[in-house]
């Protein structure tokens, strides 16, 4: 037997190989990681001025046009969801806060209420994109998230100032079944939602993801047409909505900027 | 400049690849990611540098270490350098096209199982020098792009009237005139073009026919 094939050698060489392919995939991903965040981050970014409708699907749009856009039209802030309030600007940076790192903190969250929207925990503080016209808000931006059929769904609401009327959501991560429950992603059903109500007369959250076809936003405002052969996402979509415009998200800060108590 | 030895047989290397021995017209191989990434030219052509990048690193590499490869295990070796190198490219693709790598991350995962890159390493990289192997990878690389691009346009001009994003057919719903081919966009389609360009290169290098 040669040396080359000798138990030694061989495992010697598997050992030589993986620290070699090791070392290799470690530094790419260490090196790349701040610019990986800086891309998600703009991409995220992209997703709310995507709901607000200040940008149009499919726009090429450069990190640079982004902040202009945020510095001219969106203010930033932070809500404490267990009182509604607004944190103060000069506590916490807003644009820099990272939601979905603070929920898996246990110092920034808290177990969730019981809830159907598969959501274990909830950040103390959410983020909350005021869109301006000129002084005025014309919409307010929220974070949504829960559990879909493959895994958790990551989207943005935008809604009027009235705090009730839809005027455009995304899902920028999720992890459906392309071509099913993926058309989520599907700006054409996106577009659906565009004038319906989150909320019913007695402000209860009811918006809901129905089987079939629902009516025009004005005769059948609380109900959206439902993806067929997705009823999984489409109920996963109906729960997670309902959870952050009720108390348990989104709900105590929404009453009071119906009431306008929040400045 | 300093002069990089290219003899008649790396021309060759090269060369070949590209049409007379093209990896999926004539060795067939890859043909699972030729149907997956082939709706847009955008897609097509990222997933063509990816793959031809990979081969090539992936040639190199194991040609260079084949002389000190132990025969046991030399197909993990290989596997474990092209697995390395499609990592990195995943993570590069991440940090600079960040939209694109989420549509193409499941497929440039692939790129591991992709039978060209493991077909090149263990069927030439093993038995040739390191700077020959080298440009059979880019050569093979490049004939799968080329393949990839020409299913791609076809897919695209006919499914969604457009080339690389840009409306060449305006179609009915945008208020022009062209009915798209929503079969185009399917899966099975790509096997149709597939189909006829291998039938095509037959018919233009007769050679390539088996004799019954």
């Amino acid at each position: 037997m040669s040396k080359r094939e000798s138990t030694r050698y061989t495992l010697l060489f598997a050992t030589a190989v993986c620290v070699v392919c090791a070392l290799l995939v470690s530094v790419a991903a260490v090196t790349l990681q701040p610019r990986q965040a800086a891309s998600a981050r703009l991409y995220m970014e992209k997703n709310v001025l995507l709901a607000a409708g200040l940008l149009e699907p499919g726009a090429n749009v450069t990190a640079a046009d982004v902040n202009r856009i945020f510095d001219e039209r969106i203010k930033v802030r932070l809500v404490d969801l267990a009182t509604g309030e607004l944190v103060p600007p000069d506590r916490m940076d807003a644009r820099s806060y990272d939601q979905r790192k603070a929920r898996g903190d246990p110092t920034m969250s808290r177990v969730a209420p019981a809830n159907n929207a598969g959501i274990g925990r909830l950040p103390n503080y959410a983020v909350a994109y005021f869109i301006m016209k000129g002084d005025q808000v014309d919409q307010i931006v929220i974070a949504v998230e829960g559990l879909g059929m493959w895994g958790t769904i990551y989207g943005f609401l935008a809604l009027d100032r009235d705090g009730n009327t839809v005027r455009g959501l995304t899902y920028y991560d999720q992890k459906e079944t392309p071509g099913l429950g993926g058309e989520i992603g599907n700006p054409k059903w996106q577009a659906l939602w565009h004038g319906r109500k989150g909320f019913d007369d007695q402000w209860n959250a009811r918006i809901t993801v129905i089987k079939g076809q629902a009516g025009t936003p004005e005769a059948d405002p609380l109900r959206v047409d439902g993806l067929s052969g997705a009823t999984v996402t489409s109920n996963a979509i109906t729960r997670l909505m309902q959870f952050w415009l009720s108390d348990k998200g989104y709900g105590k800060f929404l009453k009071r900027f119906r009431e306008g108590k929040v400045t | 400049m300093a002069a990089i030895p290219f003899s008649r047989e790396d021309r060759k290397a090269l060369v070949d690849p590209l049409i007379i021995n093209n990896p999926i017209g004539v060795q067939v191989l890859g043909i699972c990611s030729a149907l997956a990434v082939t709706t847009r030219m955008d897609k097509a052509l990222v997933m063509g540098i990816g793959v031809t990048l990979v081969t090539a690193l992936a040639n190199l590499a194991v040609s260079l270490v084949r002389n000190y490869t132990p025969g046991s295990i030399r197909i993990i070796v290989q596997l474990s350098i092209i697995a390395s190198l499609v990592i990195v490219f995943d993570q590069i693709l991440k940090a600079t096209l960040y939209e694109l790598s989420l549509e193409l991350s499941v497929f440039v995962g692939l790129i591991i199982t992709n039978c060209i890159v493991m077909g090149r390493a263990e069927g030439y990289a093993m038995q040739n020098p390191p700077l020959r192997s080298f440009w059979d990878g880019i050569g093979n690389g490049l004939g799968y792009a080329l393949v990839l691009m020409l299913v791609a346009l076809a897919r695209e001009l006919l499914g969604a009237g457009k080339i690389f994003g840009f409306t060449v057919l305006p179609l009915v719903t945008d208020g022009g005139w062209y009915v798209p081919n929503g079969l185009m966009l399917l899966a099975p389609s790509a096997l149709f073009v597939i189909g006829l360009l291998i039938w095509a290169l037959r018919v233009w290098k007769p050679q390539l026919q088996e004799k019954d």
